[in-house]
């Protein structure tokens, strides 16, 4: 598995485990209280800041794993992780945009500030997993 | 760009054990990782212009003795 390939592994593993510990306090709340009374904002903050260092952790220790079980593996990038680097963000900007044009429709009818913050989030995490899930079947199927 | 495998076909494999060289000894002297070398390979990966160059280079061979294409589309 390329350097490359784990990392993206370690940011998707990351960023489904934040979206269902957020959904995990948000969902009840839902059920329970009035959208304009959702202490959204700062589980939010949480599980993405949690996000990105738990995939930062996950990347690290996956690194030290692989490089204990082959000390010759190369840990860079080149112009074929570049590529498809910029082949993942190229699909995660579709879906980040239709997060943005959703927050946008919804600011325009005025609805509530949970919902737009909630759209754009959907967005973020689309953008990453789906963004991620194209790079990986990039380096699994083939590239070109 | 499409996710898809490349159509471009090579010999690099039988080119490089009858030169005697490992995986790593090519990735390196073409400035590539193993796995990108291993992708090619396997025609999970169609390499730039000048990474094609490069690698004939390192084979002291020509391009077209690595690389094909089918002559006619699917």
């Amino acid at each position: 598995m390329a350097y490359m390939e784990r990392t993206i592994w370690a940011q998707l593993i990351a960023s489904v485990i934040g979206l269902v510990v957020y959904l995990a306090l948000i969902v009840p709340q839902l059920i329970t209280t009035p959208v304009g009374e959702i202490a959204w904002v700062w589980p939010m903050v949480g599980t993405i800041a949690g996000g990105i260092v738990l995939s930062i952790v996950l990347s690290i220790a996956w690194g030290i794993v692989a490089r204990m079980r082959d000390p010759e593996f190369e840990h860079t990038a080149d112009q074929r992780d570049r590529e498809i680097e910029r082949f993942g963000e190229r699909v995660g900007q579709g879906f980040l945009a239709i997060g943005a044009i959703g927050a946008l429709i919804l600011a325009m009818v005025e609805a509530p500030w949970f919902w737009i913050g909630n759209a754009l989030f959907l967005g973020f995490f689309l953008s990453a997993v789906l963004g991620g899930m194209a790079r990986l079947g990039a380096y699994r199927r083939g590239f070109q | 760009m499409m996710v898809r495998p490349t159509k471009v076909t090579n010999t690099i494999r039988s080119v490089r054990e009858a030169a005697g060289m490992t995986q790593a000894e090519v990735a390196r002297r073409v400035g590539v990782t193993r796995q990108t070398l291993i992708a090619i390979e396997q025609g999970r990966y169609s390499p730039t212009l000048e990474l094609a160059f490069q690698l004939a280079r390192a084979f002291d061979a020509r391009l077209d003795d690595l690389f094909h294409y089918p002559d006619t589309e699917d």
